[in-house]
């Protein structure tokens, strides 16, 4: 059911986007900006200089204690274990079946103390989640409403938010943070993001996140920053192959068959979804994720039926153009038998199949 | 904003009628709100067309869109532009980027479409 306008959550920012002319919608529950100055526009931006990204929707939940580290390593399937104080992590909360709950950021503040970065939509289910598999001596908070997130993200960051802050960004490995001070104002400055490019995402308390905005934009106009919107953000992501919560991945689906057995580590022990993931693993997964490109005319789109020789056989998850190879490219699930790179398949758009191709992905990877 | 000699309808189409043809396209407001169009379908010349029903669609980064027919008759041209420059419906959608010719089987119809001042009404208002 819709709900009415007034009931959408808003973020610290949410005045400053209408005041400089943003679009919004309702995404997920949260009044967002899809684009200001137009999707294309703003995802060249990001990819040759510079864009601005309020992401303040997405949630945070901070685990501390003695038994902290036992909590994270428990609910999540990267190995927390082998984080250093200062770095991040990719990882995945799993149900005891093996399917997401969410896909996260883990970050190691301290021995006793890690911050993790949650979807929007599945803050509280991921807190009732963690919170529900707590038999540790540790201490779970529900933190959103404490933090602001603003992304920079392009090859001109870096430069801009060096004119905010004293803390030496370059020295910021990539999935590394630190806690120092942009603007003045105390921020966490991780090397992080969601575009597939260089960038940071910043951590302030939500009374610093105007000022914080205004003042990136300024830092940022001798390079062309723009503010960006969601719009920006999935385009981006999707060259990158990066994950989407209720696209790639759902409470269905694994970790091995979204092609991330990178973030699960069998060998650090027990952990939520290990069992069945194991299972999984012996018996081989029936279907994988792989990325496919448009021959024929026409854009496979979300919930789009896959066809493989004449026959249903999987579905779109993500697809749309991708503005900086200028091809129509998507994302689908495959039977694991069907998906060798370079087969020829069909996505269903309006009742016609349309000939597409399976390829490599990520479908942009950016020059080091 | 929205030329007089056009008549809209509820879904942001406009027809333009001369004789027994109609032009028709999409409203500056119906690209507005659609964002950066980079794909438009359209019915193959021939296409018996019906009023109020889809006729083919348009497609931004984010969205798919029906277009829908706003007069009945028989699809007598399509605008080959769109296919290589779907861009030109951003920039120009009362003009250039005209999507199809209706030679119209029932001319009558364009009574029940909106005046230019009744459709700026209504898109202001939606």
């Amino acid at each position: 059911m819709t709900q009415p306008t007034a009931a959408l959550k808003k973020t610290p920012l949410h005045a400053t986007h209408k005041r400089m002319g943003a679009r919004m919608v309702d995404f997920g529950g949260w009044d967002m900006p899809v684009q200001y100055s137009g999707v294309l526009d703003e995802h060249h931006t990001v990819r040759q200089r510079v864009g601005l990204f309020d992401v303040s929707h997405m949630g945070e939940i901070e685990i501390q204690g003695p038994e902290a580290l036992k909590l994270v390593e428990f609910v999540s399937t990267n190995a927390a274990a082998k984080l250093k104080a200062g770095q991040a992590h990719y990882s995945g909360l799993l149900y005891e079946h093996g399917g997401f709950v969410d896909d996260i950021l883990v970050h190691k503040v301290a021995d006793d103390q890690f911050f993790i970065c949650v979807n929007a939509s599945n803050q509280d289910k991921d807190y009732e989640h963690i919170l529900s598999h707590n038999r540790f001596d540790a201490n779970v908070e529900n933190a959103g409403p404490r933090y602001a997130q603003i992304a920079i993200q392009g090859p001109r960051a870096l430069e801009t938010l060096q004119k905010l802050t004293p803390v030496n960004l370059a020295a910021i490995r990539y999935y590394h943070f630190t806690d120092g001070t942009v603007s003045g104002a105390p921020a966490r400055i991780a090397r992080t993001g969601y575009t597939g490019e260089d960038g940071f995402e910043i951590y302030v308390a939500p009374g610093e996140a105007e000022r914080l905005w205004d003042d990136l934009l300024a830092a940022g106009a001798e390079f062309g920053i723009k503010p960006c919107g969601l719009g920006a953000r999935n385009t981006l992501r999707l060259e990158c192959k990066m994950a989407l919560y209720g696209h790639e991945i759902h409470s269905t689906v694994t970790p091995l068959e979204a092609d991330l057995a990178w973030i699960v580590k069998f060998d650090k022990g027990e952990f939520l979804g290990r069992d069945a993931l194991l299972k999984q693993k012996e018996r081989g997964v029936t279907r994988k994720l792989i990325g496919f490109e448009m021959k024929g005319r026409g854009i496979g789109r979300d919930g789009y039926e896959v066809h493989v020789d004449g026959s249903p056989s999987g579905w779109v998850t993500s697809g749309g153009p991708s503005p900086t190879l200028n091809k129509n490219i998507g994302l689908c699930y495959l039977p694991a038998q069907q998906c060798e790179i370079g087969r020829a398949i069909q996505v269903m758009i309006r009742g016609e199949g349309v000939d597409a191709v399976t390829v490599p992905t990520p479908f942009y990877k950016r020059a080091k | 904003m929205y030329p007089e000699n056009f008549r809209y309808t509820k879904e942001h189409e406009w027809v333009r009628v001369e004789g027994d043809t109609g032009t028709m396209g999409i409203t500056d407001h119906a690209q507005k709100e659609l964002g950066d169009i980079v794909y438009v379908d359209l019915p193959k010349v021939g296409t018996v067309a019906e009023q109020g029903k889809t006729i083919g669609s348009v497609e931004s980064v984010k969205a798919v869109s029906d277009i829908y027919s706003p007069l009945s008759g028989e699809v007598v041209a399509i605008n080959n532009l769109l296919a290589t420059s779907p861009e030109k419906l951003n920039e120009d959608p009362h003009g250039a980027a005209w999507l199809v010719k209706i030679k119209l089987s029932a001319p009558e119809e364009v009574k029940e479409l909106m005046s230019a001042a009744d459709y700026h009404a209504y898109a202001g208002e939606e």
